[in-house]
């Protein structure tokens, strides 16, 4: 058996898809060039009060109702590629049949989710989760699933035996595609013209010709058809491979240019992305934001309205600072910090064009978040795309907006019930991405040493709490012990800075203009040792250390006094502790 | 008698008893019902053998009609807070103190500089990611040594280090307009109160996430008066998020801030600050490396243990009798003091049991000494470098 699925009206179902909210209003789909644009498709109640395809723009805006909307490639290929997907749930022969319709190869499946009824609920129920209304039909061959998804709305199954019979009420337009351009289309509706001609209106007519006499007068297409519309056409699916894709986007109408807007709709974005991902049985290990931002206009004559001297009369310097004027008095001041022409971080990028930066031309805003481990929760991704937004702001007027997912096979890990307690994954993520909101980026993080005697050798990087990464070593309380009660160094960040008085090369007595209870005789000392790395580099360094106990009073403490021997001067670098 | 026992056995986190259970055979009397008239009649009741549990229903029907009196709730209906579940410090001497670090509680370790806080604190650390645990840092002062933590035998991939006090962090103003509720973040702060603003934040975050063994608050570095200026509430917020969770929360501070909010708090470092450091001083042993050559490096330690135990008894026969060293001794005896050839190889620690809602014993303490990462078998135990791939 084979399952067609078919989003009749695309156009206006990938509008829907994209924005719920349309589904309520008069919607109308317009293409083409201004002032030529012309409504392609239009939804149930547009139609119903005489807004048809066809008419012009001009036209249509006069009923103050309707929501007009242009047509979208990338709402329209996001819709596709969720019918794929969905498609491909239930199975993994899938036919790209149209941008509007997928076939699928239900042998075997019935084991899997039940009886054709139940698997063609199921499939119009992931249809509806991944915004998209669908009908569905169930037959012994491909085409005839199709003619009949095309034909009758919802969910149809047709037993064996039974096509043309069912097939017999549906008129001869759905031998036809919609959405067919060109040559393709001529030929369609002189065929349409010619069989209406002769008094066919439906498949039961056409069914009823005589194969010889239709033949001579339409050739092999025209037996095709008779064929289809006796269902007695029997072909192997062309199966595709769906691309792992993940994306979703939105172009919008107005710029947003604050927080909460572009959280709404990035909340939206997510939702149907995890959906497209939970269907595939996937999840996600990084997020691709992309942001197109909006060319600012009118600028100069602002400019002058504020007294800022034009591009011709000043410097490059005057000219790469005329934005961040502008941006005081404007509202996007909102999002917290002017658009900085070198965005810092790695992860994120702002690409501009050659065009003068007081012009703002249109730039790419890219932001990636890569989590440690594979998720799935869009509320999440949402909180952790704010997060980050707040900390690197796009810097201007958002026009549209593009979130691609890597796709990632879940993890499989099951904790145990005498394991020790770890945080969740999806909550710590959270969790360090509010630290470092606070804290600082790189400032929250598991530590690494790296191979070097310089004193400052480490560096952070990303803390992942994994349960079953690494097994403790085994060791023997004491020699545990031992190791543990080590006399710590507490550093001091930066150097403080002293100055010392030497005996026969030797400190005695180290004041710290900075810090008044770090200073006083030396009691004890214990040096120098030395050090010194990378002299083959700029960063070289070289220094003699000192263990000193230092009293200030009645308070004797144990320090870590250091001689750089490159710069002559005296840092106390930590305390013992 | 009765509810003061039972308010003491609240605090202390014990099952409810009645003390006069055994003399009243069985059956607690409480004071006022000893002082009415009823009570020798229902006490011939009570030495029947066979009316022992009617008795006690017989005390509980009259108290409960006498409309003055507060209901009695049987001992067994209370509720029992348990007991929490101690875990090693990581030092044994420690633990024999205190009987480990409590979970679900905040513990509080104070003391002065070099008192050996941080290095206590990293025997925890370490004891807690052996056990398979994952442990977090907030360093208010950005003073952690990496090194002194990976030679500690500190899990680095289970070591969660949170750095506060960036002070070229842009959201700033952001933070002080969010954070009302601490009512220093409102006027303009100092560098020590905007970092203890971020670890509190942080501290917030972290037991709201869960999960973690333990979390480690640094305050050792922030100046007490600044420190004081934290709200109780807070430390009341903590413990109470704290509760009920296999998680310790660890308070390194140079002075006791938290109060009555902390189960166990350790001082580090005897009262009297100027002996202490003086046996610190005697306990930081020296080591002549062979490096430097000097004839007392090739000596055995015996030898100088012996050569120590000398200068005791001479510093003894010409000064004031003494039991152990003492700073002027061993400051103004110039043959005492070490050359340069030698080593700081450990300090020793005091630590003082203070305050414990576990353990309602007289304030003790217990001293051992610690070993620096370079001295002896410890020398650079540092296992956990990245691994290159030579490739040719």
């Amino acid at each position: 058996m084979f399952a067609c699925i078919y989003i009749p009206n695309f156009s206006v179902a990938a509008a829907f898809r994209a924005e719920p909210d349309l589904q309520a209003r008069v919607l109308a789909i317009f293409e083409g060039k201004p002032p030529l644009e012309k409504i392609i498709a239009t939804n149930e109640q547009a139609k119903n009060i005489g807004i048809t395809p066809g008419i012009t723009k001009a036209q249509a805006e006069l009923c103050p109702e309707l929501a007009l909307r242009p047509r979208s490639a990338l709402q329209e290929s996001s819709a596709h590629a969720a019918l794929l997907d969905c498609a491909q749930s239930f199975s993994p022969c899938v036919e790209d049949a149209a941008c509007d319709t997928a076939l699928l190869d239900l042998r075997g499946m019935a084991s899997l989710f039940g009886s054709l009824t139940k698997i063609s609920h199921a499939i119009s129920d992931r249809a509806s989760a991944l915004g998209l209304q669908a009908n569905v039909a169930v037959a012994s061959n491909p085409d005839v699933s199709f003619l009949a998804a095309r034909g009758f709305p919802g969910i149809t199954i047709i037993p064996a035996g039974k096509e043309a019979e069912k097939l017999s009420s549906l008129p001869v337009e759905v031998l036809f595609g919609e959405r067919l351009d060109g040559e393709e289309k001529k030929s369609a509706n002189a065929l349409v013209e010619t069989l209406s001609r002769w008094g066919i209106r439906n498949l039961r007519a056409l069914a009823a010709l005589p194969e010889v006499s239709l033949t001579e007068r339409l050739g092999q297409q025209g037996l095709r058809l008779q064929q289809l519309a006796r269902g007695s056409v029997s072909r192997t699916l062309v199966p595709v491979e769906a691309p792992m894709v993940f994306e979703e986007a939105i172009e919008l109408e107005h710029p947003i240019v604050l927080l909460e807007p572009l959280a709404f709709l990035l909340n939206r974005l997510l939702d149907q992305l995890c959906a497209r991902l939970a269907s595939r049985a996937l999840c996600t290990q990084e997020l691709r934001l992309t942001l197109d931002l909006s060319t600012y206009t009118g600028m100069d004559d602002e400019y002058e309205n504020i007294g800022i001297p034009s591009e011709s009369n000043v410097g490059n310097n005057e000219i790469l600072q005329q934005p961040n004027r502008m941006w005081e008095q404007s509202p996007l001041a909102m999002w917290g910090q002017p658009p900085s022409p070198a965005l810092s971080g790695v992860e994120g990028a702002v690409r501009r064009s050659e065009a003068p930066l007081a012009c703002w031309p249109q730039t790419k805003f890219t932001r990636k978040l890569s989590l440690p481990l594979p998720m799935l929760d869009p509320k999440v991704f949402l909180k952790l795309l704010q997060l980050d937004l707040n900390a690197h702001p796009p810097g201007a007027p958002i026009i549209k907006i593009h979130l691609a997912a890597e796709p990632a096979r879940p993890r499989s890990a099951q904790g145990g019930l005498f394991l020790p307690p770890a945080p969740e994954p999806e909550k710590l993520e959270l969790t360090l991405a509010r630290i470092a909101g606070i804290v600082g980026e790189q400032r929250v993080g598991a530590l690494e040493l790296l191979d070097t005697h310089h004193p400052e050798g480490f560096r952070m990087r990303r803390f992942v709490a994994e349960v079953a990464r690494k097994v403790p070593r085994k060791k023997t309380p004491d020699a545990e012990e031992a190791q543990s009660t080590v006399t710590a160094l507490r550093r001091f960040r930066p150097p403080l800075r002293v100055n010392v008085t030497l005996e026969n090369g030797k400190p005695t007595r180290v004041s710290c203009a900075k810090r008044k209870d770090v200073q006083g005789d030396v009691l004890w000392k214990a040096g120098p040792w030395r050090f010194s790395g990378d002299w083959w580099d700029r960063e070289a360094w070289s220094r003699d250390e000192w263990d000193l106990a230092l009293r200030n009073g009645e308070a004797i403490s144990f320090y870590r006094l250091v001689h750089d021997l490159l710069s002559g001067m005296w840092f106390l670098e930590g305390t013992y502790d | 008698m009765s509810s003061a026992v039972g308010s003491t056995s609240a605090a202390l986190g014990r099952p409810f008893l009645f003390d006069d259970v055994a003399e009243s055979g069985g059956a607690p009397v409480p004071a006022a019902f000893a002082r009415s008239g009823k009570a020798a009649a229902v006490a011939e009741d009570l030495k029947k053998p066979a009316g022992k549990q009617s008795g006690i229903e017989i005390i509980r029907s009259t108290i409960n009609d006498q409309k003055s009196t507060i209901p009695l709730t049987s001992a067994s209906r209370l509720e029992i807070r348990p007991a929490p579940e101690m875990v090693s410090s990581g030092i044994s001497a420690l633990d024999r103190l205190t009987g480990g670090l409590p979970r679900g509680c905040l513990t509080e370790i104070c003391g002065p500089a070099s008192s050996g806080r941080t290095s206590v604190m990293l025997a925890a650390l370490a004891a807690a990611t052996r056990r398979g645990e994952f442990c977090a840092f907030l360093d208010a002062s950005d003073a952690l040594d990496p090194y002194s933590v990976a030679a500690a035998g500190v899990d680095l991939d289970r070591f969660l280090w949170v750095r506060c006090g960036d002070k070229t962090l842009p959201a700033r103003k952001q933070l002080h307009a969010d954070f009302k509720h601490y009512r220093f973040a409102q006027s303009e702060s100092s560098q020590s109160e905007y970092r203890l603003e971020q670890v509190l934040r942080a501290t917030d975050l972290l037991l709201e996430s869960g999960g973690f063994g333990l979390i480690i608050l640094d305050l050792a570095d922030v100046p007490p008066q600044s420190a004081r200026r934290i709200p109780l509430t807070t430390w009341f917020r903590f413990r109470r998020a704290v509760e009920h969770k296999p998680t310790i929360l660890l308070a390194i501070e140079q002075q006791s801030i938290v109060g009555s909010c902390s189960s166990l708090l350790l001082q580090l470092g005897t009262p009297d600050r100027y002996n202490n450091a003086a046996s610190q001083f005697a306990a930081a042993k020296w080591r002549k490396t062979a490096a430097h050559g000097a004839s007392r490096g090739l000596q055995s330690e015996p030898e100088q243990a012996r050569e120590g135990r000398k200068r005791s008894i001479l510093s003894e026969k010409s000064r004031e009798p003494r039991t152990d060293n003492t700073l002027t001794d061993l400051w103004t005896d110039s043959k005492c003091s070490p050359t340069h050839a030698h080593l700081l190889s450990g300090l020793r620690i005091h630590v003082e049991q203070i305050r414990s809602r576990l353990d309602r014993k007289p304030a003790h303490s217990v001293r051992f000494e610690t070993t620096t990462e370079w001295a002896g078998s410890n020398r650079k135990q540092i296992t956990q470098l990245p691994n290159y791939k030579i490739t040719k």
